[in-house]
């Protein structure tokens, strides 16, 4: 059957081989695995920390924790899951892997960058760690806040070195990306005939360098005035802590677009595929993802009602956080009106992209309630807050990331998975998920507020559900990594196209070969035109009948 | 399809103008502070001023601006294939960026004199704008003067690349990048000096 090598036999330079075959690749496909096994072992990690915040909270009263111990545990549960899981997670992986495929070619523009940044990763991931066995992690919140992240005592500076260094290596993913996109793309592929995944991380890539230096010199000024005490945001001294805040969110808001943006263009990969129908509204997404690019990036003070801005200023952010939610909901009615008479064939990821389009959705509408002024003074920092963002953040990218590895692992490693287990593990997290979550809305409307080690009696009933919610998606998130992983010790049994899709990485062997193309790809004038697959598979019907 | 190493020029300076707009970027954050600190305290601001060296400020500004001249000539050498020329601009580009930060060094040695630095008692006791732009003034330039040192080495590299004979009269995108980078690291000087020294 296995005429072409695939990937995994052919290293690249070839004179390496082993682990170093490995190490030192240049290629694309071998560093997007590289990235999976190391951001999976960050997911799993901080996924545990969550649990045990829960576990913390389940009942009223110190439990497992102590206020400190909490206050840095659930610091590095959101510097994990932020900096080394959801920003990287989807464009590091599969963008990786598919941004050169969709596009038809063999390689990113600069894959010695590619690689550095991989290790820039790893080497951000070690400091973190390293700062967790010096004088214990920081208690700040992943937001580093002056004047307590100045003032504290944990080991603030170390941290906030390995958020620098991460963010150097998104940066040079991002420009990785934006390159090989405008000079390495297939010379027959127009620009709107590029896939929407790679759209959405055209759109991210541009997050990536118009934001991440801000947060980068923002940090560092965090390291000066903890050294030197300069007193840029001390208010004694003549600084204002406002301007922290805004230079923080400045970069970090529009960070949670770099977070949601790729997974978006998953779910646009998915939905057509699965629906056999053209996507509906192609180049609505397209303009959508770059309008969130912008708008995105004019937003960042909806995280500061209530830190003594000017209601004008309030105002102002207020209204343009409302005109940010309309692209996003553009993307909603287009995934919905392709389902909307298709020829819909129900498949694990599709499965995972319906509940994302459901929990992202609860995520957006509930972050309109944050982004009016009125409603936000009232839940400011409590539960509810949390809660959103989950929703938008777990809910969104992190059903993407689900969805993605289902859509593609067949792709990648040329293994088919489980169905019945992939499904019975997709309910178990999606239940999960509403039990850990629905009630934090709910206490958070009755005032509980975020980052406490405990609460008062009459939140004891919604925090028991949530624990109990977070049992479960632990529980299913375990089952569905055990599905896939399993796979590996059967043979390689995918073909080529399992799911009837149409982008270029369809067209190519499972897993593909070195240069991803034993021959110039042939690019479709449209990118999701599935009349060929709907006649074959009505053909191969017809033959078996 | 082939992995033959391709050479797209035009490429590689895209993903470095990428990475310079990461930097203007990250200087435009300490910009920002700048402004809104000189909106909160501009008389402060205009103190602060008069006590920096303006014969120093202008002085270094000249010798980046030389610099700047010389690696332009360098890539303009290299075109033609003038080896020994391209190497002594390179050369003489670096030799600026050194004698700008001595420069710098006896500048900052003598405000340390006087008791000007971070968190000093005479800025602590003093009025609160200044210590802000003393304070700003140090992380500006300080970050400026490790750009200068960053420039420094990377022309270093594209001058043993070049002496090795890997940059070509077709092949010098390497050296042009090392350029551009020294050019923004020029440019933001052009930025910082009307800032802190001539702030009227």
């Amino acid at each position: 059957m296995e005429a072409v090598k695939s990937f995994f036999e052919t290293p690249a330079p070839s004179r390496f081989t082993g682990i170093w075959a490995w190490l030192l690749t240049t290629d694309h496909k071998r560093i997007g695995l590289m990235y999976m096994f190391a951001i999976l072992f960050w997911f799993c990690l901080a996924i545990l920390l969550g649990g045990l915040i829960r576990l913390e909270l389940m009942f009223p009263g110190e439990n497992v924790l102590t206020a400190e111990l909490y206050n840095s545990v659930f610091t590095l549960h959101g510097v994990i899951m932020i900096f080394l899981f959801i920003i990287p997670a989807l464009p590091a992986i599969f963008g990786n892997f598919f941004l050169p495929i969709q596009i038809g070619t063999d390689d990113v523009f600069f894959p010695k960058l590619n690689l550095l940044s991989w290790y820039l990763y790893m080497l951000g991931g070690v400091v973190a760690i390293a700062a967790l066995f010096s004088d214990g992690f920081p208690d700040t919140g992943w937001t580093f806040y002056v004047p307590f992240s100045v003032s504290t005592q944990t080991n603030v500076s170390t941290a906030v070195f390995a958020a620098f260094i991460l963010g150097f290596a998104s940066m040079l993913t991002g420009l990785n990306f934006i390159t090989t996109i405008h000079r390495m793309r297939s010379p027959k592929m127009g620009w709107m005939q590029i896939p929407l995944f790679t759209w959405s991380l055209y759109a991210t890539s541009w997050v990536q360098l118009l934001a991440t230096p801000v947060v980068t010199i923002t940090l560092v000024l965090v390291v000066v005035e903890r050294y030197l005490n300069i007193g840029l945001f001390d208010p004694a001294k003549g600084g204002d802590p406002i301007l922290y805040q805004h230079l923080f969110w400045m970069y970090s808001h529009p960070a949670v677009y770099i977070m949601i943006l790729p997974g978006m263009g998953v779910i646009s990969e998915i939905i057509p595929v699965f629906a056999r129908k053209s996507i509906f509204g192609y180049k609505a997404i397209v303009v959508s993802s770059m309008a969130i690019a912008v708008a995105g990036s004019l937003v960042w003070a909806h995280h500061m009602y209530t830190s003594g801005m000017s209601d004008t200023a309030v105002f102002v952010f207020s209204l343009l956080t409302f005109v940010v939610a309309i692209p996003s909901a553009i993307k909603v009615f287009s995934w919905v009106s392709t389902l909307y008479k298709g020829a819909i064939q129900m498949t694990p990821p599709l499965f995972l992209s319906l509940c994302f389009i459901y929990l992202f959705s609860v995520g957006g509408l509930t972050g309109l309630v944050l982004g009016a002024a009125g409603t936000d003074v009232h839940v400011h920092d409590t539960h509810f807050v949390v809660s959103h963002f989950h929703f938008t953040m777990f809910g969104g990218t992190g059903f993407a990331f689900f969805a993605a590895l289902h859509y593609w692992w067949p792709k990648m490693f040329g293994r088919m998975y489980d169905f019945k287990k992939a499904y019975i593990a997709s309910i178990l997290v999606t239940g999960g998920f509403m039990f850990h979550y629905v009630p934090m809305f709910i206490v958070g409307l009755q005032g509980m507020p975020r980052r406490y080690y405990d609460y008062l009696p009459q939140y004891a009933q919604g925090n028991f559900l949530a624990g109990f919610g977070a049992l479960l998606m632990i529980v299913g998130i375990a089952l569905m990594f055990v599905n896939l992983a399993v796979t590996f010790r059967q043979e390689r049994n995918a073909p080529a196209d399992p799911w009837g899709g149409v982008t270029l990485e369809w067209k190519t062997a499972s897993p593909p070969t070195l240069h991803n193309f034993d021959h110039e790809p042939a690019v479709p004038d449209y990118p999701y035109d599935f009349t060929e697959v709907v006649a074959a598979r009505a053909g191969k019907t017809k033959q078996n009948a | 399809m082939s992995m033959s190493p391709h050479n797209d020029e035009s490429g590689k300076k895209l993903g470095m103008w990428l990475f310079l707009y990461t930097e203007i970027i990250l200087f435009g954050g300490l910009f920002v502070l700048y402004a809104v600190y000189l909106v909160v305290h501009p008389q402060d601001f205009i103190e602060g001023g008069k006590q920096l060296d303006r014969i120093f400020g202008l002085v270094n500004t000249v010798i980046l601006l030389i610099s700047s001249f010389a690696v332009a000539a360098s890539i303009t050498a290299v075109q033609k294939g003038q080896k020994g020329i391209a190497l002594a601009a390179i050369g003489s580009a670096v030799g600026c960026g050194l004698i700008f930060l001595v420069n710098k060094y006896f500048e900052w040695g003598h405000k340390f004199e006087i008791g000007i630095y971070p968190n000093s008692e005479r800025l602590l006791d003093g009025p609160v704008g200044q210590n802000v732009f003393f304070g700003l003034y140090y992380v500006v330039t300080g970050l400026h003067g490790i750009h200068i040192i960053i420039g420094m080495i990377v022309l270093i590299v594209a001058m043993a690349f070049v002496q090795a004979g890997k940059i070509t009269p077709t092949r010098f995108a390497l050296l042009e990048n090392a350029g551009l980078y020294w050019h923004l690291v020029d440019l933001i000087w052009i930025f910082i000096f009307p800032l802190f020294y001539l702030i009227i």
